[in-house]
């Protein structure tokens, strides 16, 4: 983060959604051993999963791909306060749950149809309840999943180079270049949130 | 042991420290430079500059451990792992909030001239004069006819890109070609003009480089200044002055090594050197010189002059006046506004300029007289919105992913940075009770804006919102994002120039009036902030004063 980012945030023009702008703040330890050993590698295969339903392979890798169980676990590891942690944290019970109400299934064992129609309702919930959350109050667990799931995969190697584009030197500045809908944006590594 | 001996001691290798350096030894002076922090070696410590952002830990989030590292860097919205350690230790250097301070500093060699925003604006008389005009403060001992050839002297050498644009209240400087407003700034910048003719929306004047100069740069638009940059295309003590120092074959670094205080001889009314700490072997070394600058950043600077000649002054040298440590200024900033720019979907830009645009002061210029004294002037910049905006009718799945890999709409938006009042009770103290890491005195800070800042802001407001509404922009929010003092990190006073050693500590050559061979040339010496970042002002006055010195020296009148 640099000074013209935090600016550009605070004034909202980079975009609304926000990665983390809640989860991330209020951190204020180190994280705790039991922290460090709470995701079972089931837990990171199903956050595979939903990263995947939220940003699915389509002409480019998906979520899955990019790694977004584990970078979801070492993000909630060593970046969350306790609230979201433990927001995220019993989030993964709740789907799992909720599927098995919803369509008779673990998520692990839902299609891809299924996972969608689950996960588009608690987007919706996550949506309603954001509205009006209260502060101290931790963030619906699957905005956290979302937000970790984008940030974990537009800047990773294959969201910034075959989702987006990216150049680590782009040796000009031209304020003023043709687009056509369709073309990929650029990753900006200044402005992440 | 003998003291070794130096023509010049430096104390601090920022912005400042680094260029007073390169015109000492220029000037044909063998000189010490002392900086409390680490070295940082141009390029090889530049440790994140060229990762890639899928490699950088945690992709630039903070973590808990960062956080707890750095509270205050975390309340200035700047924790960022890849270059924290540009930034001072907080555990081992506290320092004690009577009123809430965000005090953001660099302890290392270049100081926060590695991590500074570059931009670079010249102060006109509308600045110089107003303390004299509005009876504030003290009158500046100089006008703007005594800097102005610093200012040239200073932007040949850094290195300045920026447009001329013949305002006589931000004056043109020795300009390398300017970066490009985008389409829609341009766009932006002609309604404003169409409609306030006096009002103009301007490409950043900064010290990246946009051709080769000096041997360093051009600027490679990654926007990745504060990591450091390999190229050398921005100004800093590393890119630019310390080579020019050392190629001098002038020139001693000695990293690690804390002033305590100055040496002073009471007889003579002179500093005879500096007392050093050294930060790791904690032994003590005197050094001796001819003269002494203090570059250390406006609270260090003043906190050596508290520490020094206690025998003839309880409060410190330069404590006379009853002024130092007084008048503490920063730029109150965060109010603006941001909208949603209707078309130019078909439009884009390419690389990462490393600047936005700005607005000069259009504020109380002239006859005009708002309900506040002085001005602000706006940063900001458009751009097409990218992944991280929220797509309400797209929850999740195929078509989310496909629309966040376009770029979204265009927004806009600014903030002001305004002048703040020098007031004589917003100051720092010496707080004997508490202790750093090598168990000296810590700095209590007591500051807080009042009603003409606050007045201001709602013209920081009203305006930014008014100039986009005028220009098309849709959904214009005015914002007040709060702002703690200190934030800025524009932080000045302390030790202000003036014309009478009864109410000031510096005279006009930034000579402590109890003390001629020690020159303040940072920030402590400012006896108003303008609303113009303050850096270049600080070189110039720095090149200036080396100068004074130098001949000062050679008629052996120091």
């Amino acid at each position: 983060m640099n000074r013209r980012a935090a600016i550009a945030r605070l004034l909202g023009i980079t975009g609304t959604l926000a990665i983390g702008a809640d989860a991330f703040l209020s951190g204020c330890s180190r994280a705790t051993p039991a922290r460090k050993r709470a995701f079972s590698p089931t837990d990171v295969a199903l956050m595979d999963e939903i990263g995947d339903t939220i940003i699915p392979a389509t002409d480019t890798p998906g979520a899955k791909a990019a790694g977004i169980g584990a970078f979801m676990a070492s993000m909630a590891i060593d970046c969350y306060d306790d609230a979201s942690f433990a927001s995220l944290y019993d989030g993964l019970g709740a789907i799992d749950a909720a599927c098995r109400r919803d369509a008779g299934t673990s998520f692990m064992s839902a299609t891809p149809a299924q996972r969608t129609t689950l996960l588009d309702k608690l987007d919706a919930e996550q949506r309603a309840t954001s509205r009006r959350r209260t502060d101290g109050e931790a963030p619906h667990y699957f905005r956290l999943m979302k937000e970790l799931t984008l940030l974990g995969y537009f800047s990773s190697e294959i969201g910034c180079t075959q989702a987006l584009r990216y150049v680590e030197a782009p040796g000009a500045y031209r304020g003023d270049v043709p687009y056509h809908k369709g073309e990929r944006a650029w990753f900006n590594p200044t402005r992440r949130v | 042991m003998a003291a070794e001996h130096y023509d010049a001691i430096v104390v601090g290798s920022g912005i400042t420290g680094g260029l007073a350096a390169k015109e000492l030894t220029e000037r044909g002076l063998r000189t010490l430079v002392l900086e409390r922090g680490r070295n940082v070696t141009h390029g090889v410590d530049y440790t994140a500059a060229t990762t890639p952002p899928w490699k950088i830990a945690h992709r630039g989030m903070a973590t808990r451990e960062l956080v707890a590292e750095y509270p205050v860097l975390r309340r200035a919205r700047l924790a960022y792992e890849p270059n924290a350690a540009f930034w001072a230790d907080e555990h081992d250097c506290p320092y004690v909030e009577k009123k809430p301070f965000e005090w953001l500093r660099g302890y290392q060699v270049g100081g926060r001239s590695l991590t500074w925003g570059r931009h670079c604006y010249r102060w006109s008389d509308v600045d110089f004069e107003a303390n004299a005009i509005e009876g504030v403060g003290v009158d500046w001992p100089i006008r703007y006819r005594d800097i102005a050839p610093w200012y040239d002297h200073v932007e040949r050498f850094i290195g300045v890109s920026g447009s001329a644009e013949g305002l006589p209240h931000l004056p043109d400087g020795q300009f390398l070609p300017p970066m490009e407003l985008n389409v829609v700034e341009k766009d932006v910048a002609a309604r404003i003009r169409q409609r306030w003719n006096e009002r103009r929306l301007i490409i950043g004047r900064i010290a990246n480089l946009t051709q080769q100069h000096n041997g360093r740069g051009p600027c490679q638009y990654r926007d990745k200044c504060w990591l450091g940059c390999p190229y050398g295309a921005y100004y800093s003590t590393q890119s630019a002055s310390l080579p020019a120092a050392a190629a001098t074959g002038k020139l001693t670094l000695r990293p690690f090594s804390i002033v305590r205080e100055l040496r002073y001889d009471r007889d003579r009314k002179r500093a005879t050197g500096v007392s050093v700490l050294d930060a790791e072997t904690q032994q003590q070394i005197e050094y001796t010189a001819n003269v002494v600058f203090l570059c250390a950043s406006t609270f260090n600077s003043a906190w050596i002059l508290m520490n020094s000649a206690t025998d003839v002054w309880p409060d410190g040298l330069g404590s006379s006046s009853g002024e130092l440590g007084h008048n503490v200024i920063d730029h109150h900033f965060r109010a603006g506004a941001s909208g949603r720019v209707e078309g130019f979907e078909d439009r884009y830009t390419y690389g990462r300029r490393p600047c936005g645009f700005y607005v000069p002061r259009f504020r109380n210029l002239g006859a005009e007289r708002r309900d506040y004294v002085r001005g602000f002037a706006y940063q900001g910049s458009a751009s097409r919105q990218e992944w991280t905006r929220d797509v309400a009718e797209l929850g999740i799945g195929a078509p989310l992913k496909a629309e966040l890999t376009e770029p979204g709409p265009w927004t806009i938006g600014m903030t002001g940075f305004g002048e703040t009042l020098p007031y004589h009770d917003n100051r720092v103290t010496l707080d004997k009770t508490r202790k750093d890491k090598w168990g000296l005195p810590v700095l209590a800070f007591d500051c807080r804006i009042r009603d003409n800042e606050r007045r201001m802001r709602q013209d920081m407001m009203h305006d930014a919102a008014e100039m986009l509404e005028a220009a098309g922009v849709k959904e214009v929010r005015p914002s007040d994002g709060s702002y703690t003092f200190g934030e800025s990190i524009h932080e000045m006073g302390t030790a202000r120039m003036g014309n009478d050693p009864k109410t000031s500590v510096l005279n006009g050559n930034n000579q402590v009036w109890d003390a001629p061979n020690v020159f303040v040339t940072d920030g402590a010496c400012m006896a108003s902030s303008s609303c113009v970042n303050p850096s270049l002002t600080y070189m110039a006055l720095t090149a200036r004063a080396v100068e004074f010195a130098t001949r000062q020296l050679a008629s052996r009148d120091l």
